[in-house]
């Protein structure tokens, strides 16, 4: 399915136009015969940031790599038009195009601390663009670098030129990388997911960042399957599903009115619905007090709240904050150093855990439905109804029970996640601590996945204790709240009341950065 | 943020612990030592029969009186607790006792053959280490660098000695480029040194090929092809860097092939040396030289694995925030680290 | 390039089954006497009814290096099984107990692993004397500490997984869910690495051979052989290159079945 309108006409403006910075046309990419990204079109001019948005699957890597002449060799390309920054590149052989590369079009990828050479300083990292293109000398290129450093906002400049990527913190790493791509004044910016793995706020940050160097007059093209994101920088959307364009257009039209159903799954599925509460008070299952752990520095500080029976605790906090520990502590994995667990029943009720890594979950030699005969096994039940037992599990989650003869590693992400979840209802659980359950998750299946729980909860009464570092998720399944910062309960409360009035500047900091609205 | 009086104390505590780890390091070079003593000391003592039978041989027709006078003389007739505090006397002294066969002091034994040997040694290393390079740099594509890899594997499954002989036939015998035997000429190292040398060369250059590629395989490497660097740059700037930990980490291993495989080329060729020293006294039972080159060899590993570890920080500024060395860094044989 | 993978791992085996063979019946591959001389037939190259010539005391070589296949396999055999044993036991005692008592043990460990296996078999034959039992206890001595280490690391690993965590939360029983989830693990990985030490075993062994620790003539070992061939190198070049030659065949083909059966049980593509 393309997009409504034909390719060119909503993307060429009446006359006098830029010169786009990039122009690609007709794009097909193979390998092995497949065909994997098929007549991609779009162009971006200076000052411009396109969002290309799509799953895992779409083809935006492929995209990315083919812009840059990355491609594997075996690998089958061809294109109408590929213009970078007015070099025709289709016919560029490896010289060629290492020419082009950093000078008139560069890459920012995901994750810093990866994507950095964790041996080199970051001075020298962004210095080399200048290496391989420029002409300065020692001197004229250590400028260089603290002017490109204090460009992406990064304090004390020549003190972290001489660190290694390891030594500053998620968001300081990024602008080097960003600082190292700007180095040798390219054309065109490609940001390849380039905030996915940063906490909230520092992502709000570098996108900031991202606008601003779009705004002066570098060509950004954004990949991101996060739509929030793109709703805050890009001014234009192309989005991509199984290697070809499915809908394009200015962005705010697009995300406001998708034409394309499968756009509009996308654009709901990262706008969150707040969840309307339930009504009366629910009966009190634990009441923990002044709870906390140290391993060899304090993870957990005096935590105490309580949890009511049938209702969804969320826990909410960035990486560090202590909320998996807490939620260990709970199930009994960990113990506290102080403080105390005091659960209603007088004992801990059946509890039980949804791992944050499914695959890892699994032991991987053995087939789904042999784990969760396992677990009912552990759970009592007599040999001769496991069986029957674990196809109805694999029922109740939505899962086809003839999966239940494959191994974990022949499922998807959102069918390993449901397998998960039904081996942890295979206890017969009173209450179910979920860690991180959809994160790993294309926002389409995170959508599914949360209804799931939902229709779980309300079908066994689980008391529900999910934990992320994702706002968005949690003020769409939580009852309560926790928020978390550094090891300590910074605020909690009823969900719609904390994100309706935060009083913690933390809670504030991680509304604003976390993008979500009422349903259209 | 940072106060000046901060850097200050970063680097006051950065050259403590410099201090603390080499304070460390030399106390584990002097319980390694004790450790290997006292081992060697209790296993030949643990053994079932008289060292004096032994060392003089079956064959030795000899009064018990004479044999006592013997013992007397090596002190082997006083309390074992008393021969064990006096050997780690001596030891500390630098004594490492006195050879039964050759009547010389062990340390005198072992100083005159050890040039030899080092030489040799040395020369191996130099070259396998330029082969290793050489192999890494020029390689690129994967089918050269498959045919490379198997060569190594070859190589490394071949007995050194039999490389040795094959040389020998080859180029001595056959071409009569080099001398069949004879220390005194540089011509007359060339084909040991090689032969010590290539097995070396395989497990470097192994090692070194798969950190390299491994380091190609990451997402910074990406990053580095997207600023337009070509592929001499990636290697030598980056990538070669990575690979070298690997095979730093190796070094004690390697160093122990080198030792094992002169005894072996030493006798291929029949060079003076350590070699001879040790096979010497191993088949003519002569203890204390034997101990002494377990001492020897002991104190020489542990100063290459000390010097590495301390050198690792080095090389991989990530391990110098933490205080515990990266679990990698413990010495492997290469089979088992891959 | 997957065909040629297949030919070589087929040419592996064919090798290692022959050399089986030969350790097993040598009679059936060789049917001359290795121990008999025959003074007037000494040192003739190789040629009819003597394929790989004959040594200084008119053996045949040939028959000398088939009846030798049974020493140097077996003895790789016997080390690397034993070593195997030991290795296991030890390791998983070390990955389960308390963290002291683990890191006494690897430390001891880690400092043996720094010693190639010749080496340390070297030492404990120099300890204990020369001889064919010295050389096999050396060998298996110093096989030992390679399984050690990787018994303890597996047993680590899986026991810290999040898959055998996830069962004791379940509820399995602790030494449960070791024996279901962690030791089929630990066995596979040691069983694969036992085919690679097998290569590095016969090596060790036929170096000490070599240099005279070993057996004694007339004992078709094929160290053994390399040496006595070392004496007329310039006349009778087949006496030693045949015996090496069967050495790195069969260190070739061990080491070869052994790293492609570990990368399939990695997954990654042989």
């Amino acid at each position: 399915m393309s997009g409504s309108a034909s390719g060119r006409s909503a993307l060429s403006a009446p006359e006098p136009a830029p010169r786009p910075a990039l122009r690609v046309d007709g794009l097909r990419i193979g390998i092995d015969g497949r065909v994997l990204v098929d007549d991609v079109s779009f162009a971006v001019a200076p000052g411009e940031c396109v969002a290309l948005v799509g799953e895992s699957g779409a083809g935006k890597s492929l995209t990315v790599r083919a812009l840059l002449g990355l491609l594997p060799e075996h690998a089958d390309v061809s294109a109408d038009t590929l213009e970078v920054d007015g070099v025709d590149a289709r016919r560029l052989v490896a010289r060629g195009w290492r020419t082009l590369r950093g000078a008139r079009i560069a890459l920012v990828s995901q994750d810093a601390l990866v994507s950095l050479d964790p041996l080199r300083r970051i001075g020298a990292e962004v210095a080399e663009p200048l290496e391989i293109h420029g002409s300065l000398s020692r001197a004229g290129r250590a400028a260089r670098v603290r002017e490109l450093l204090v460009d992406v906002a990064m304090p004390d400049p020549e003190r972290r030129a001489r660190q290694r990527p390891h030594e500053l913190s998620g968001g300081l790493r990024q602008r080097a990388l960003i600082a190292s791509a700007l180095a040798a004044d390219p054309a065109v910016l490609i940001a390849d997911e380039p905030t996915t793995a940063l906490d909230a706020t520092v992502q709000a940050r570098v996108l900031a960042l991202l606008r601003r160097i779009a705004d002066d007059g570098t060509a950004v093209v954004f990949v991101s399957h996060d739509m929030a994101a793109v709703r805050r920088i890009a001014d234009r959307v192309v989005v991509l599903r199984d290697g070809r364009v499915i809908e394009h257009g200015p962005a705010a039209e697009l995300l406001a009115a998708p034409r394309d159903a499968y756009t509009r799954e996308l654009v709901l599925a990262s706008s969150r619905t707040p969840r309307t509460p339930p009504a009366g008070d629910a009966p009190v299952l634990a009441t923990v007090t002044g709870v906390g752990k140290s391993f060899d520095r304090p993870v957990l500080r005096d935590a105490s709240f309580v949890l009511r029976g049938g209702r969804t605790l969320g826990v909410v906090g960035e990486s560090g904050s202590g909320k998996t520990t807490l939620a260990r502590i709970l199930l009994g994995v960990e113990r506290a150093d102080t403080g105390a667990v005091a659960w209603a029943a007088g004992v801990r009720p059946r509890i039980q855990l949804v791992h944050q890594n499914p695959l890892g979950a699994f032991d991987p030699r053995w087939t789904i439905g042999r784990s969760l005969r396992e677990a009912l096994a552990a759970g009592g039940v007599p040999r001769g109804r496991r069986a029957p037992r674990a196809a109805a599990l694999l029922g109740e989650v939505g899962l086809d029970p003839a999966l239940a003869d494959r191994r974990p590693a022949a499922l998807s992400g959102g069918q390993r996640q449901r397998a998960a979840i039904a081996r942890a209802l295979a206890a017969d659980p009173e209450v179910l601590v979920l860690d991180e359950p959809v994160s790993a998750l294309d926002a389409t299946v995170r959508a599914r996945i949360l209804a799931l729980l939902d229709g779980l909860q309300r079908d066994r009464g689980l008391t529900m204790l999910l934990v992320s570092h994702d706002l968005g998720v949690i003020a769409s399944v939580a009852d309560d709240l926790l928020v978390m910062q550094d090891g300590a309960i910074v605020e909690q409360g009823r969900a719609a009341q904390v994100l309706d009035a935060p009083q913690h500047p933390f809670t504030r900091e991680l509304l604003a950065a976390s993008i979500f609205e009422s349903s259209p | 943020m940072d106060r000046p009086g901060q850097s200050r104390t970063i680097a006051s505590s950065r050259s403590g612990a410099l201090l603390r780890r080499t304070g460390a390091a030399a106390l584990s070079i002097v319980l390694v030592l004790w450790g290997a003593a006292t081992l060697s000391f209790l296993a030949f003592r643990v053994l079932p029969g008289d060292p004096v039978s032994v060392m003089l041989g079956p064959q030795a027709q000899v009064s018990e009186a004479v044999k006592a006078g013997i013992r007397a003389d090596l002190g082997l007739d006083r309390p074992i607790w008393q021969q064990y505090l006096s050997m780690l006397g001596d030891l500390l002294h630098g004594d490492l006792g006195m050879s039964y066969q050759l009547r010389m002091p062990v340390s005198e034994v072992i100083g005159r053959q050890l040039g030899a040997t080092l030489q040799l040694t040395a020369v191996a290393l130099a070259i396998a280490v330029l082969l290793a390079l050489a192999g890494v740099l020029i390689a690129r594509r994967p089918f050269a660098r498959g045919l490379l890899a198997a060569g190594e594997l070859i190589v490394l499954s071949s007995p050194v000695f039999w490389i040795g002989l094959l040389l020998l036939t080859v180029f001595a015998f056959g071409l009569g480029w080099f001398p069949v035997a004879g220390s005194r000429t540089g011509a007359g190292l060339v084909l040991p040194a090689v032969t010590l040398a290539l097995p070396v060369a395989a497990l470097l250059g192994q090692v070194l090929r798969d950190g390299v590629e491994a380091a190609e395989r990451q997402p910074w490497a990406l990053t580095v092809r997207a600023r337009g660097a070509d592929h001499t740059r990636l290697t030598l700037r980056h990538t070669l860097r990575h690979g070298s930990i690997g095979a730093l980490t190796l070094s004690a291993y390697l160093i122990g092939s080198l030792l094992g495989g002169a005894v072996l080329v030493e006798t291929v060729f029949a060079r003076p040396g350590l070699g001879r020293v040790t096979l010497a006294a191993i088949t003519g039972r002569d203890l204390p030289v034997v101990t002494g080159i377990i001492l020897f060899s002991a104190l020489v590993f542990v100063i290459v694995n000390t010097l590495v570890e301390l050198a690792a920080p080095f090389l991989d500024p990530r391990l110098r925030t933490s205080a515990t060395a990266v679990d990698e860094a413990a010495p492997a044989r290469p089979e088992a680290r891959r | 390039m997957r065909l040629l993978r297949r030919l070589l791992l087929a040419l592996a085996v064919l090798v290692l089954a022959a050399v089986v063979l030969a350790a097993l019946a040598p009679g059936l591959l060789a049917a001359a006497d290795p121990v008999q001389t025959h003074v007037r037939d000494a040192l003739l190259p190789p040629g009819p009814g003597h394929p790989f010539g004959t040594d200084q005391s008119g053996r045949d070589v040939y028959a000398r290096v088939v009846h030798g296949a049974g020493r140097s396999l077996g003895i790789g055999v016997l080390a690397t099984g034993l070593a195997l044993v030991v290795g296991l036991v030890l390791g998983s005692l070390a990955g389960v107990s308390p963290r002291p008592v683990d890191a006494a043990l690897m430390r001891t460990n880690d400092v043996l692993m720094a010693f190639p296996e010749f080496l340390l078999a070297l030492v404990v034959v120099a300890i204990l004397g020369p001889g064919a039992a010295n050389v096999a206890i050396g060998v298996t001595l110093a096989a030992i500490p390679v399984y050690v280490r990787l018994a303890r690391a597996q047993t680590q690993v899986l026991r810290r997984a999040e898959h055998v965590e996830a069962a004791r939360i379940l509820g399995v029983g602790a030494f449960t869910a070791f024996r279901r989830h962690v030791a089929p693990g630990v066995l596979g990985a040691l069983s694969v690495l036992a085919t690679i030490g097998l290569g590095s075993s016969i090596l060790a062994a036929a170096g000490l051979s070599f240099l005279g620790l070993g057996p004694t003539e007339p004992s078709p070992e094929w160290g053994l052989m390399l040496a006595g061939g070392r004496n007329v190198l310039g006349q009778a070049w087949w006496i030693a290159v045949f015996p090496g030659l069967a050495i790195t065949l069969t260190v070739l083909a061990a080491t070869f079945l052994g790293r492609t059966l570990r990368a399939r049980a990695e997954g990654r593509r042989p």
